[in-house]
């Protein structure tokens, strides 16, 4: 499957300029660019970890898609997402993310129905990538978590 | 303050219903407004001979501490406090029967905190049938941050829907599930199921699917949380269904909140015909319980529609942001229902914007300061398609919410596909904007292209590419000469 999380999941993937010109576009409009990866996509893991800190200040875009490369590098397999973060008073949250990295084969959910009441049915999505311990997920490939 | 007794003036105006509430201190030009004063700006279109300021007066009368007559009682209390103002009377240039703009102030010490009944019934209440008028509209309100405190205001907000969600940097996208009446709650999951694996954000029950007979509420319910699980199974996102919980009465709107609080439903819905209070209550219900809250604006057109009377759709979407929902539908341009562009980017305005500034084209007759209260999504629903992309993010921008029931279920490859052609044409507008491309001039352009690597986008475009809705609208700004087209 493919997850369509992020602003442009339903695009072909961006090439390095496409993501330098959203990155760009962000940073006109003093956002902070921040890169973030994670090897379970679950909708509801809110915290990927960081790779580094917000690049506040930031001017040129180029030094983001240097960024999302090096971290491509350290994972290849995992997801990584390029996020712009707008600080102004009354927004003061991510202003725009989408996907710039995946694994070469994503595993997807699976849907869990528990019976209760009265026909009630709890569902609970539960992440395949998650069936693996944290860091040797996705056949092992790339190193795991500092 | 009595009224001078015997004059042939008042004789006059006592022949034709009306005492003169401007001798009795309802008319003032000289009052400077406070900071704390609740401001109205109403549309008076007084009867024959009665004077423009009279009647404006007499609105400020009937809408605050007025009667028809003086009574003695009024000498217990500090009167002048609780009158209202008519501080300001403009004409309407080119109005033929004339009409006047008339600007009224209301002591804050004349409303209750934090109710819309209260504030409704004091400046609504009582004055729209008065006979001295031919026709009154409420066109503004200037609501003081003092008052604005007072309120509990949407149940989330835009900030806190989309970290909740994960979605940013784009509209929502959504649809209302048709046909809206007819379907068993097994079909009408099915629908549910398929938009929003095709890549919609939300499904949406209308404002009349409630609980009859061919589906029943729980029934209904039941089905759609197994489509909007199934959906965010397979594509990985949150997605949600709005849940119409509109009833009959209190007990059973909390009755299906709570179930669809159980069934994990991040959203419900709730319709405008239930009422200022209900609605106020199901948005405290909607903030303790974590629940997003959706408007749906049934019914307004009765009273927003005609310029000459009513009240205007922009004092709605403010009396909505105190009462503290999370969306209101609040016009397309573009579609098929009522909007001119300059009005409908003002309601969004006051939707979702801190401050409002003063701005006739927009429809504003007051500054509004929000005091940072958060926004709330503006939705666009009614006749949209794929093929208007450009123009719906050029014309309501990123912070709403586009629903397209006709352009995803009408698709002719099926429900999925129509969806997806909506996600595809947003998200290749939105990277073009973003580009620094032209959008809206190159929209067709960029849409094309973009559809020959989408066969939904493609059909969606060969089958609605060519549908406008191009009527004039019947409520344009007064400083317009001629009115706005769209498209």
């Amino acid at each position: 499957m493919r997850i369509t999380q992020g602003t442009f999941s339903y695009l072909d993937d961006l090439t390095d300029t496409q993501i330098t010109a959203q990155a760009q576009y962000g940073i006109d409009r003093g956002w902070a660019p921040q890169v973030e990866f994670a090897d379970d996509p679950h909708p509801r893991n809110v915290y990927w970890e960081m790779w580094g800190l917000p690049m506040f200040d930031l001017q040129d875009a180029a030094a983001v898609v240097g960024e999302v490369n090096r971290c491509r590098e350290a994972y290849p397999n995992h997801y990584i997402r390029l996020t712009l973060y707008d600080a102004s008073r009354g927004r003061q949250t991510t202003a725009l993310q989408f996907i710039v990295n995946r694994p070469a084969h994503e595993p997807g959910f699976r849907l869990d129905r528990q019976e209760t009441h009265d026909r009630v049915i709890r569902y609970t999505l539960h992440s395949y990538a998650a069936d693996a311990p944290h860091g040797s997920r996705y056949n092992g490939q790339g190193p795991s978590v500092p | 303050m009595a009224a001078p007794q015997g004059s042939d003036r008042q004789k006059a105006r006592l022949s034709s219903g009306v005492i003169p509430y401007a001798e009795m201190g309802f008319y003032d030009a000289d009052y400077q407004p406070k900071d704390t004063d609740i401001l109205a700006a109403f549309r008076v279109t007084p009867q024959p001979g009665v004077a423009a300021e009279e009647a404006c007066a007499a609105v400020a009368g009937e809408s605050s501490s007025g009667t028809w007559t003086v009574v003695w009682t009024d000498r217990l209390t500090d009167y002048p406090t609780y009158q209202a103002k008519s501080y300001r009377v403009e004409p309407v240039p080119g109005s033929d029967p004339p009409q006047y703009i008339g600007y009224i102030a209301y002591d804050l010490e004349l409303f209750e905190e934090g109710s819309i009944a209260n504030l409704s019934s004091s400046i609504i209440g009582n004055v729209f049938g008065f006979k001295a008028l031919q026709a009154l509209r409420l066109e503004d309100m200037r609501i003081p941050p003092a008052y604005v405190k007072t309120f509990q205001g949407p149940a989330h907000g835009i900030v806190m829907e989309r970290e909740y969600l994960n979605k940013y940097g784009r509209p929502l996208l959504g649809a209302t599930v048709k046909p809206k009446l007819g379907l068993s709650a097994r079909n009408y999951g099915r629908v549910v199921y398929e938009a929003l694996r095709g890549g919609l954000d939300f499904t949406k029950d209308d404002e009349n699917t409630n609980s009859q007979q061919f589906m029943r509420w729980r029934d209904r319910y039941l089905h759609c949380m197994e489509g909007v699980n199934r959906a965010m199974a397979e594509t990985g996102e949150i997605k949600g269904h709005y849940l119409n919980v509109t009833a009959g009465t209190m007990e059973e709107m909390y009755e299906r909140a709570e179930f669809a609080k159980e069934l994990g439903s991040i959203i419900i819905m709730i319709d405008l015909t239930i009422g200022y209070t209900a609605m106020q209550s199901m948005a405290r219900w909607a903030r303790g319980n974590g629940v997003i809250l959706h408007l749906h604006r049934a019914g307004h057109s009765t009273y927003t529609r005609q310029k000459n009377h009513g009240v205007n759709f922009r004092v709605i979407a403010k009396w909505a942001r105190l009462m503290g929902v999370d969306h209101i539908h609040a016009g397309t341009v573009v579609g098929k229902l009522e909007g001119d562009p300059g009005m409908v980017k003002g309601y969004y305005s006051a939707c979702r914007d801190n401050v409002n500034a003063t701005d006739p084209a927009l429809g504003f007759y007051f500054d509004q300061d929000w005091a940072w209260m958060p926004g709330l999504f503006p939705v666009a629903s009614g006749g949209i398609h794929a093929g208007q992309m450009h123009q719906l993010l050029d014309y309501l921008g990123d912070d709403c919410i586009l629903q397209f029931g006709g352009g995803t279920i009408g698709h002719p490859m099926g429900i999925a596909a129509g969806a997806t052609a909506n996600r595809v044409a947003l998200e290749t507008i939105i990277q073009a904007r973003n580009e620094g491309r032209d959008y809206v001039k190159e929209g067709p352009a960029i849409l094309k292209k973009a559809a020959q690597k989408c066969v939904p986008l493609q059909a969606a475009l060969d089958t609605w590419g060519d549908i406008t809705f191009e009527y004039q609208s019947t409520d344009t700004p007064d400083v317009v000469a001629t009115p706005t087209r769209v498209g």
